[in-house]
């Protein structure tokens, strides 16, 4: 499966459209990574949980997206945009979409 | 009394801690920026006729970065007088530049040359509510371009 984010794959040619997928995901972390939190924003810096906690919906969003696109037989998918939100303390969703195509 | 002692006591641990942080975080990635010059992160998203015969893949950095009390007390401060918040610019400039830097790592280690069609995604993890955890969140990715 070809992910890119640009509008066409350089060098081959799209031989069919199917339209339009999509992943989602939301994620939280266990309370002791809050209160952790709760500290560093004392002090400041990197919030490492919570990086992780972005990494990992990244990807099973893009996961998800990307089973879409192999059920209606899709090799790439192009145009990808990522969407993030805060839906309560602490979790965060993750929305990815990208247009699912057939390349030569 | 007492809760104004602590409060004085957070803001200077606030601000000794997350100066000297800002400080090496912002030192780490003046180094790792000439470090990964030679993969320059383009925003065009239209591929010049040259890169026909190149491997695309995506590439995607991310980073969560806090505020500290320090910083926290004087935007509240500011808000009352409106104007620049010049300790949350420097919070936003650093995880922005951190995020693009991941991103680059990834197209480093897949020996990529160009990153095309950058994009950045920012959120905050709990925005608008009581005690909240105060942090800015920063999603950059783009399209890494690998020469065969």
């Amino acid at each position: 499966m070809l992910l890119t984010n640009l509008e066409n794959v350089p060098g081959k040619n799209i031989t069919k459209h199917l339209g339009l997928v999509q992943g989602s995901t939301v994620r939280s972390k266990h309370v002791g990574r809050d209160i952790m939190a709760g500290f560093k924003n004392i002090f400041g810096g990197e919030l490492e949980g919570y990086t992780e906690l972005l990494h990992e919906s990244r990807e099973e969003a893009i996961n998800r997206m990307v089973e879409q696109a192999t059920s209606i037989g899709a090799n790439a998918v192009l145009n990808i945009r990522f969407s993030t939100s805060s839906i309560t303390q602490g979790a965060s969703e993750l929305f990815t979409y990208g247009t699912a195509v057939v390349l030569e | 009394m007492i809760e104004l002692i602590i409060i004085m006591a957070l803001l200077l641990i606030g601000y000794v801690v997350g100066t000297h942080l800002e400080k090496s975080h912002y030192h780490s990635i003046k180094e790792r920026e000439t470090e990964l010059n030679n993969i320059p992160a383009i925003a065009s998203k239209v591929l010049p006729a040259e890169f026909d015969t190149c491997e695309t893949t995506l590439v995607a950095g991310n980073v969560v970065i806090s505020v500290d009390y320090f910083k926290k007390f004087v935007a509240g401060l500011r808000i009352i007088v409106g104007g620049r918040v010049s300790t949350f610019e420097t919070l936003i400039d650093r995880a922005r530049r951190e995020a693009i830097l991941r991103m680059k790592e990834e197209a480093r280690q897949l020996g990529a040359d160009y990153v095309f069609n950058i994009k950045m995604e920012t959120s905050s993890i709990s925005k608008g509510q009581k005690n909240a955890i105060g942090s800015v969140e920063v999603l950059a990715y783009g399209t890494a371009i690998i020469r065969k």
